[in-house]
């Protein structure tokens, strides 16, 4: 993990000195809301439908148990007892007051946290595969990189007023869980021929109003070439990207607008300029970081206690087969604690829940935790001899629910329930759905299923790239819900197709439940996953299910 | 024929908590949507929005929002405006706990 040096910490209480006079002068009525805002809003202070609400980056989505405490305890103190997980590896607080937001910030700020740049058009924070420094299948961890690209964006003096936001995603394993092909930047870590360790670099990725997979800009970037070429893509958008129009804004459009080759053409002029510039100082920086990632002491122990309880316990062993991944190290899981209860607020936590968490991480985790874009958390090292002491902890706290991957494991922005930009709700259309599921047990029978649900055309809940994707809309003063299906958030990353017109607030659940009832018809085998069935029926099996008139009708 | 005006609310976030809340005929800020004003008329209801919006000290977004009369004071038009009287529908959070 890294740990903040003097710089950082000096840095930091500077910042939150100075918004403190910021919120101070506001409140005494010294600076108007035009020019409080944009001050706000580098603080990742936002004003929402009913509240005031903070947004705070966790970094890669990396969390010490101290980190995970002070989250619980600045909910449980100045909001209300509770956090939401985002999609972005954020952590947002939905009810601050004003007033109390310098002290929010200063005691994150204890724990080496902030909220700088989770707002703005300038490049946020930046995000990592879950199970990065633990997966199997892993090249290399991406979060020593990724903390590079934190310390080099951070209060970046070009990179202050971008076109548009600028999102960054880090993968370190061919099995990409970051979605870094819906990313303004999305990098792979590759080996070439050589067998030498570098970048994929994708650009032009975004879910949003105008959703576009990422293009390859380059296909081997030498390792210590990252930073000048990130800084030459980002100088080469805030030059030519559009700020006309915000809807035309992102470097998607500019990608797609002059051409992939027309931008790379222009990303290497910027990037022969900018390379002689860089000494190699950021090189030492990222040795240095990368000192902060050293893997923990992995045990060797027996597992007869794991396999014990595995072969005696069938709930333990439900929970095991959805909620595990493969560990790199001998004996070790990635455990995946969903925060999808059924009929609870998908990427919520009570105080009370992180603080379990964070005891759970210090006892078996080797102190870490990760926040997931699924809106889970990981704890990504623990030994399985551990795993049967460690789910009856979670099952005390309501955390031991085994769906992970499953059809009630949904993806959901806040939507209206919170948001100020929504144009429907979310949440209660994902717990309505987990709760069909759960209540018609089919869910261990459909076996993986993604859906993913957003409350605008915005799509912070990735419901392009959902297997089944949902899109709240208002439709004559009405919500209405679009329906998307085969998107696919993975290193084959796939813009889901619309199924058809949309359905009312109170119809989306029994169209699902249609959905669902039509795959398990025409679906080879069990072992045909719905994506797999998708892909070779196509979307007609799920039309003629949604909608049974039309089909007659044509 | 001039289009029928949809009578409004004037309505804003208050500064310190950040709470929705609407303007009385009083000129005090509410957080009860039934004590809230109803403007009926056009002409008054862009002055009564000017005049509100010089409290920026107090409230943050001031903006006229749709509403009909109804037995208990004025009511929304639109689902938003719904959710933004009652809270979250997740949680019995906000302004249906305080009435509550």
């Amino acid at each position: 993990m890294y740990h903040y040096n003097d710089f950082d910490r000096d840095f930091l209480a500077n910042r939150n000195a100075q918004f403190r006079a910021q919120v101070n002068r506001r409140i005494d009525g010294s600076l108007t809301e035009d020019e409080f805002k944009p001050l706000r809003l580098m603080n990742g202070l936002y004003l929402q439908l009913h509240a005031y609400m903070l947004r705070v980056a966790i970094p890669y989505g990396t969390l010490s148990s101290a980190q995970m405490r002070q989250l619980a305890m600045i909910g449980d103190r100045w909001d209300r007892g509770y956090g939401h997980f985002t999609t972005r590896q954020n952590i947002q607080y939905n009810w601050p007051k004003l007033k109390d937001v310098p002290d929010m910030l200063d005691a994150l700020a204890e724990v080496g946290m902030h909220a700088i740049q989770t707002s703005g058009n300038t490049i946020r924070n930046v995000t990592a595969d879950h199970f990065a420094g633990a997966a199997a299948d892993e090249i290399a961890d991406p979060r020593p990189v990724a903390e590079l690209i934190r310390q080099w964006s951070t209060d970046h003096p070009e990179f202050q007023f971008l076109p548009r936001k600028f999102k960054i995603a880090v993968t370190g394993s061919p099995n990409d869980r970051a979605v870094t092909k819906a990313h303004d930047i999305g990098l792979r870590m590759v080996r070439n021929d050589a067998g030498e360790g570098g970048y994929e670099v994708i650009v032009g990725g975004g879910l949003g109003r105008t959703p576009m997979i990422g293009k390859v800009i380059r296909d081997f970037l030498p390792r210590e070439d990252l930073l000048p070429y990130l800084e030459a893509i980002v100088s080469v958008y805030n030059l030519l990207g559009r700020r006309d129009n915000k809807y035309k804004a992102r470097i998607k459009i500019t990608v797609h607008e002059n051409g992939i080759d027309t931008i790379r053409d222009k990303v290497e002029a910027k990037f022969a300029e900018l390379k002689p510039l860089f000494s190699g100082v950021d090189q030492q920086m990222l040795r240095e970081i990368e000192g902060h990632f050293a893997a923990p002491e992995f045990r060797t122990a027996s597992t007869e206690a794991f396999d014990d309880a595995y072969a005696a316990d069938p709930v333990f062993r439900a929970w095991c087969d959805t909620n595990l991944s493969d560990h790199r190290a001998d004996g070790y899981a990635i455990v995946s604690v969903s925060l999808k209860k059924h009929g609870a607020t998908p990427g919520d936590a009570t105080g009370d829940q992180m603080r379990t968490l964070a005891d759970l991480a210090e006892a078996f985790g080797h102190d870490e935790l990760r926040i997931s874009h699924e809106q889970n958390v990981i704890l990504p090292h623990v030994h399985k001899s551990d795993l049967p002491a460690l789910h009856r902890a979670l099952k005390a706290a309501e955390l031991a629910t085994a769906n992970i991957g499953l059809i009630s494991d949904i993806i959901a922005c806040p939507g209206m329930d919170y948001c100020a930009l929504a144009t429907a709700r979310s949440i209660p259309v994902a717990q309505e759905i987990a709760e069909r599921f759960e209540e018609l047990k089919l869910e261990h029978e459909i076996g993986p299923l993604k859906i993913k649900i957003s409350g605008c055309i915005n799509a912070c809940g990735h419901h392009h790239v959902g297997h089944i994707g949902i899109l709240g809309l208002d439709r004559a003063g009405v919500e209405n819900y679009q329906i998307t299906l085969g998107g696919n958030h993975t290193e084959d990353a796939v813009i889901g197709e619309r199924a058809g017109p949309g359905f009312a607030y109170d119809e989306v659940t029994d169209a699902i439940e249609r959905i669902i009832r039509a795959y398990l018809d025409v679906r080879e085998s069990p072992e045909e996953e719905f994506l797999d069935t998708f892909r070779r029926v196509g979307t007609e099996p799920f039309k003629a299910a949604l909608y049974p008139k039309e089909t007659v009708d044509a | 024929m001039p289009r029928a005006f949809t009578p409004k609310v004037i309505t804003a976030n208050a500064l310190l908590e950040g709470d929705v809340v609407y303007l009385t005929k009083d000129d005090l800020w509410t957080r009860d949507l039934s004590e809230a004003e109803l403007l009926t008329d056009e002409a008054h209801a862009d002055i009564r929005l000017l005049d509100a919006e010089k409290r920026g000290n107090e409230v943050v977004g001031v903006y006229l929002a749709d509403m009909t009369a109804g037995p208990d004071g004025p009511e929304p038009t639109h689902f938003r405006e719904d959710f933004r009287r009652t809270g979250p529908s997740n949680y019995f959070h906000g302004k249906q706990e305080v009435r509550g």
